[in-house]
């Protein structure tokens, strides 16, 4: 790991606001008082006159932003996951969702790794909840370059979005000509393999890669499918994996219930596919307080438990 | 009240030096958290934990207790060293800070720590919380008071001015809010961010009887407390001016402290600061 070239997916939010900014002088930027975490920052210092800051109160900023957006602005709103969702489930449900604005929730600090805060800030459950709204497209980019694109995206299409990152650096896993062809809705075959398919998400992406590495040395061949985009699911693609390899995993920084794993598991069940399948996630509870990889370590998302469940999962 | 000598307001301010030395170390230890919100906050916990309030550290769970409900939930450093030094668990817990199996969680969690009301880290939702309390309270006709703080940032939120409404509206004059009025949040001063104006008036408008006091002066605050008990028909606000970082001199009015916790070197001068003035308030009360 250590060798790896680390960048913060925050940072890359971050110049991508700018470079956005520069392209589209419509776009506009809200945060509430979290604007050196979610590097919203460095939009304002640029643009000062088209950031706003909305002080501790994120209900009346995602309300504010579907306003700004039905006058013809993209504004992107900003602050930790567990603020961006489920405070302000209902501003995002009528005002955003139902009411089809293009407003764009770019949250950091999702999942667990958000580390020694604890479980009140440890956001598990914002792409369950994105999810089941009608209209809302879900993101969660798995490296800083993927991160930029995204959200470069997330401008130039149209409608209601939400994406999420982690808190911390996370390893680089594409060059920006990599993802030239990136689209929301199709997922990334990363490494292509035949026994086993890894459909991960975000921050698990990374230890997705890992765990190949570490299966081939015992002659198992994994698949990596990094799944940027959770809503729309790339359905064909999750179908083409359970057919052409034997078993499937889904992974993510999120509670097992309503996340990736519970997408990819509706897919496979009303298409009365016959498949190994596990989800990796949190197993419904609230986490603790501790660093990010003792966290990984005790509630089984790293490399080596996926590695574990990989084998098991072949066995059976 | 019962009145207080010098000497046991003295002991006091040594209780409240202790504390700011229990949350350096313990920041510094964790390597994350909050210092500035901590620091600001331990001189209404003394008053309140060891003077005012009705508790019994052996009896968490007392139905007739005082309640103290930590709104701004990112300072639990100071709520849980003083629950510490009150005896509700044992000091060396309060090392385990934000570490892993501990229960000393990076924000409180009622079902985690003994002594800790209420689950905070989300701003705003305390004082919705301690009205709730202070309703069943009436209810049962108990006499039991409710304590909560909250964030001068918090009051941004909008459900903070929600239970503003309820509170005033039911007369609940069991609860006594108290503001941390430091004048800053993360990202700079809070009349740059979303000016609060006259946080006094804002109150006495919802019908709140409100007190502006000096956050840092005990016997001060011991008074407005009181006050505060013997309103009757409206629930009570004290306004604490205080300094942002209290007690450690590069962390006050600083906003880069607000979450970042001391490295070595700031540890250790901040805990020679603090210890200077221990000394001194020690020879003071012999
Ligand atoms: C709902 C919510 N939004 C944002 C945050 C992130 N946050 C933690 S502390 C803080 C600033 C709090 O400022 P203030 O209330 O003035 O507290 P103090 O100055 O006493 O530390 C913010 C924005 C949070 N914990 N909860
Ligand atoms: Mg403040």
């Amino acid at each position: 790991m250590s060798s790896k070239l680390m960048f913060n997916p925050r940072n890359a939010y971050g110049e991508a606001l700018i470079e956005l900014g520069e392209k589209h002088k419509n776009l506009v930027v809200l945060d509430a008082d979290l604007s050196k975490s979610t590097k919203t920052i460095m939009f304002a210092k640029k643009y000062p006159e088209r950031f706003f800051e909305m002080g501790i109160a994120e209900a009346n900023m995602i309300s504010t932003a579907a306003g700004l957006a039905s006058c013809g602005k993209i504004p992107f709103v900003s602050t930790f996951a567990v603020f961006a969702t489920g405070r302000v489930y209902d501003q995002i449900r009528m005002d955003v969702a139902y009411s089809r604005a293009n407003v764009k929730i770019f949250a950091t600090h999702g999942g667990i790794s958000v580390g020694e805060d604890g479980a009140s800030h440890q956001m598990i459950e914002d792409i369950a909840l994105m999810r089941a709204l009608p209209n809302m497209t879900v993101l969660a980019p798995s490296d800083a370059t993927q991160t930029k694109k995204i959200v470069h995206l997330m401008a130039e299409n149209i409608g209601p979005m939400y994406a999420r990152v982690g808190r911390a650096d996370a390893p680089i896993i594409y060059s920006e000509k990599d993802l030239e062809e990136l689209k929301i809705g199709k997922g990334i075959v990363v490494e292509d393999g035949k026994d086993i398919t890894f459909i991960a998400t975000g921050t698990m992406v990374e230890p997705a890669l890992e765990a190949k590495k570490i299966l081939k040395e015992q002659g198992i061949s994994a698949r990596v499918i990094d799944m940027h985009t959770v809503k729309p699911l790339d359905e064909k693609l999750v179908l083409k994996c359970a057919k052409e390899t034997k078993a499937i995993i889904t992974a993510e920084e999120h509670s097992i219930i309503g996340g990736l794993g519970s997408a990819v598991a509706e897919i496979l069940a009303e298409n009365n596919v016959q498949t190994r399948f596990l989800r990796m996630g949190i197993k419904d509870v609230f986490c603790e307080s501790g660093s990010p990889a003792e966290l990984w370590e005790k509630y089984e998302l790293n490399e080596k438990h996926m590695v574990k469940k990989a084998q098991n999962l072949l066995k059976k | 009240m019962k009145k207080l000598s010098q000497k046991e307001l003295l002991k006091l301010d040594l209780i409240a030096v202790r504390i700011r030395k229990h949350i350096i170390e313990m920041l510094y230890q964790a390597k994350s958290g909050h210092p500035g919100g901590s620091l600001s906050a331990v001189d209404a916990l003394v008053a309140l934990y060891f003077v005012h309030m009705n508790h019994n550290p052996k009896k968490p769970n007392d139905p007739n207790r005082d309640r103290f409900i930590l709104s701004k939930g990112h300072a639990a450093p100071a709520l849980y060293a003083t629950l510490a030094e009150s005896g509700y668990f044992n000091v060396k817990e309060l090392g385990k800070l934000r570490k892993i199996n501990s229960i000393l969680q990076g924000h409180p969690v009622c079902t985690s720590t003994p002594g800790v009301e209420a689950s905070t880290g989300s701003l705003g939702h305390g004082l919705s919380f301690s009205n709730g309390v202070a309703l069943a309270g009436k209810l049962d006709k108990k006499d039991y008071k409710v304590y909560c703080m909250m964030g001068d940032g918090e009051t941004e939120e909008g459900q903070v001015w929600e239970a503003a409404a309820v509170a005033s509206h039911y007369k609940l004059d069991n609860i006594t809010a108290m503001i941390d009025r430091n004048y800053l949040q993360i990202d700079g001063n809070t009349e740059d961010v979303l000016k609060l104006e006259s946080v006094k008036e804002r109150w006495s408008s919802f019908g709140w009887h409100t007190i502006e006091i000096e956050g840092h002066n005990i016997k001060k605050i011991l008074e407005a407390l009181d006050q505060a008990d013997n309103t009757k028909n409206k629930p009570t606000m004290i306004i604490l001016n205080t300094i942002k970082g209290k007690g450690v001199s590069f962390m006050e009015n600083n906003v880069d402290f607000h979450g970042v916790p001391p490295n070595q070197m700031e540890r250790n001068y901040a805990m020679e600061e603090l210890t200077q003035l221990e000394i001194k308030l020690e020879a003071q009360l012999k």
